[in-house]
């Protein structure tokens, strides 16, 4: 288990993770850095906070906690975690979505040691980590199941099908996080298909729910140990976030708030990483 | 009776309930026997007790598709989700991962169809070891009707890179076929059905998944078949050997992979095919036969199957007539292939 770093180092290495996102994607030429920025507080309190037990030299460990990222076109994020964690190099990841290259658009976990799940199409993650969830209680293995969802992904009704069963099974060991940006591909999600009170819904499948400010690593860090320590039912955390968190000045002048799936353009992403660096 | 025995009751589901209605096999002299998914719960549920790794996950029919003998033995290995295709499908991809064995079992045209997404991507895209079964396939399932029927699995399932397609033909085939599966490495889909047919491997099977195997030969056509429709292929075959024209009959159990060498030589030493399944014209075996021996051997070749339409409701035996799943029409299909020699 990797060294648990503190609020301070945690936000730091967040920042540097989203240097990562912004320079890999507008060096791809595509991808999703926005759906990336959303996520790096939680992603990086999970993989440096002390949260997540993973050794990057044995990633096949059966006793190694999983991360699925079931909003899978957010790879930026996890690719950039798991270079700063040693899985990888930076250069690698540079390689994004280039032929040849294992670090794809979506995650390909048969081309890459450590990634848990081949995700993109949306909406399966959740119950991908309930299968986990279910061998690691039949196989007393200990370990614990986060799995990180788009707040546009559920819609899906499979992500449904998956609150409902993880309630069935009472799975202690897995938590859900739900990156609850406030977007989805074609606009707010209160426009395209009005969520309502998510954490409500969630919590009535029989979850344990916390309510979060997803970009505030105090809060982020917090609210991943109470998930811990719930041992008897399953955990969600909505984790409310901005989409391009870090460099919201920057997508402003674009007029852009959600500036879905798509790279900074050369002249932005220098804005964006002097702002970071700023 | 031992604990995984499973008995489909005479007359069940009313497929041979037609006293007027001659089934599958008859001609040929074979007795009824088992449905082909009792077999496969059995041999599941035998399975069971030997590898601790087997577990099920299931979508409210467990007792149809008889995964339900296995999950009273083991009940801390069954998983029953709900009527939640999707979700089954997707948890099954996740255990594979950790290393289990997971069988899915729902009606044929629910798993493939509900969650063809979720086999593409938990399942089949990333390689995981699991076992897809779909039972209550084709149009024999009777008087449920059109909605409950799987007559499009096999081209879905045959679509995905890297899984195999079994569609066993009787008891003993599903038997073999069920243990073939759980022991290969990589992501399956077995086709069973719901009512009794024609015992053909009374002695014994020699299974290999792949491998075709001969029932009869000869050189005046080839008859390739799978799933109930093998029964009819040899009733076609005692019909026309009375006329003194030996048929060859393979039992094409393995749709995927395909046994290229067996329709190589059927083409090259018989000059004729026919392929009778009980599934939609387009995406079955008979279009990956006709793609083998297109590529290898060109021959006249003719198709038996539900053709390009949805059934309907129906006693089972009545069904197969209408919609031209019989022994005679296999006949007819040989004459009209070799004169097109
Ligand atoms: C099943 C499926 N449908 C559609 C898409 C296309 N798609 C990719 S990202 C996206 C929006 C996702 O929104 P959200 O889950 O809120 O993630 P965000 O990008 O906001 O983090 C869509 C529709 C997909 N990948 N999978
Ligand atoms: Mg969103």
């Amino acid at each position: 288990m990797p060294k648990a770093l503190n609020l301070a180092e945690l936000k730091a290495k967040a920042n540097e993770i989203r240097k990562l996102i912004i320079r890999i994607t507008t060096e791809a030429g595509s991808g999703h850095p926005t759906s990336s920025l959303s996520a790096t507080d939680v992603v990086t309190a999970l993989y440096f906070g002390g949260f997540m037990k993973y050794d990057p030299a044995n990633p096949k460990d059966p006793g190694r906690d999983r991360f699925i990222l079931s909003k899978g076109h957010a790879c930026p994020v996890l690719y950039s975690a798991m270079a700063e964690a040693g899985y990888f190099s930076v250069d690698d990841i540079m390689t994004l979505r280039k032929l040849g290259s294992p670090w794809e658009g979506h995650p390909n976990m048969k081309r890459l040691p450590g990634i848990e799940a081949s995700t993109g199409s949306l909406g399966q993650g959740l119950s991908i980590g309930i299968g986990h969830a279910l061998a690691g209680r039949m196989d007393n293995a200990g370990y614990h199941v986060y799995v990180m969802l788009g707040d546009g992904e559920s819609g899906e009704g499979q992500v449904w099908e998956a609150f409902a069963a993880a309630d069935k099974y009472k799975l202690g060991n897995l938590t859900a996080i739900i990156d609850r940006n406030g977007y989805q591909q074609t606009g707010a999600t209160e426009d395209v298909l009005d969520l309502g009170d998510l954490a409500g819904k969630i919590n009535s499948f029989g979850w344990h729910v916390q309510t979060i400010d997803g970009n505030q690593m105090e809060e982020v860090v917090d609210a991943l140990g109470a998930a811990r320590d719930v041992k008897d039912q399953p955990t969600a955390i909505v984790a409310n976030t901005r989409k391009g968190y870090g460099i919201l000045p920057v997508l402003e002048t674009t007029g852009d708030l959600n500036f879905h799936g798509k790279p900074l353009p050369e002249d932005l992403a220098e804005k964006a990483l002097a702002h970071l660096s700023g | 009776m031992p604990a995984c025995s499973i008995e489909t009751p005479a007359g069940f589901g009313g497929l041979f309930r037609r006293k007027t209605t001659m089934y599958l096999g008859e001609t040929a002299g074979l007795t009824l026997g088992k449905a082909t998914r009792d077999a496969f719960g059995e041999t599941l549920c035998e399975l069971g007790g030997k590898r601790p790794e087997i577990v099920t996950v299931d979508a409210d029919v467990g007792n149809s598709t008889r995964t339900e003998p296995f999950a009273l033995e083991h009940p801390g290995r069954a998983f029953n989700v709900g009527i939640a295709e999707s979700n089954m499908v997707s948890i099954a991809g996740g255990l594979a991962a950790c290393g289990k064995i997971p069988v899915v079992a729902s009606f044929a045209c629910f798993l493939l169809d509900n969650a063809f997404d979720q086999i593409r991507m938990s399942v089949a895209f990333p390689e995981m070891n699991v076992k897809l079964v779909g039972s209550h396939a084709g149009i024999s399932i009777g008087e449920d009707g059109p909605s409950q029927m799987g007559i499009e699995d096999v081209a879905l399932a045959c679509s995905l890179p890297g899984v195999t397609v079994v569609v066993p033909s009787d008891a003993a085939c599903t038997a073999a076929a069920t243990r073939a599966v759980i022991e290969h490495q990589g992501p399956t889909y077995l086709r069973v059905g719901r009512g009794k047919v024609a015992d053909i491997y009374t002695d014994g099977i020699e299974f290999e998944l792949g491998k075709a195997i001969t029932l009869r030969d000869g050189g005046h056509a080839t008859i390739i078949a799978n799933g109930l429709m093998v029964a009819g292929a040899l009733d076609a075959a005692a019909t026309l050997a009375e006329e003194g024209h030996d048929v060859r009959v393979l039992d094409m159990h393995t749709v995927k992979p395909v046994d290229e060498a067996a329709v190589a030589a059927a083409a090259r030493e018989t000059g004729a095919i026919v392929v009778a399944e009980e599934h939609l014209h387009h995406g079955g075996l008979g279009s990956v036969v006709a793609q083998t021996a297109a590529a290898l051997a060109p021959v006249p070749m003719e198709f038996v199957d539900v053709g390009d339409v949805y059934a309907e409701s129906g006693d089972p035996a009545g069904l197969l007539e209408k919609y031209g799943l019989t022994s005679e029409r296999i006949v007819e299909a040989v004459r009209r292939v070799v004169g097109r020699k």
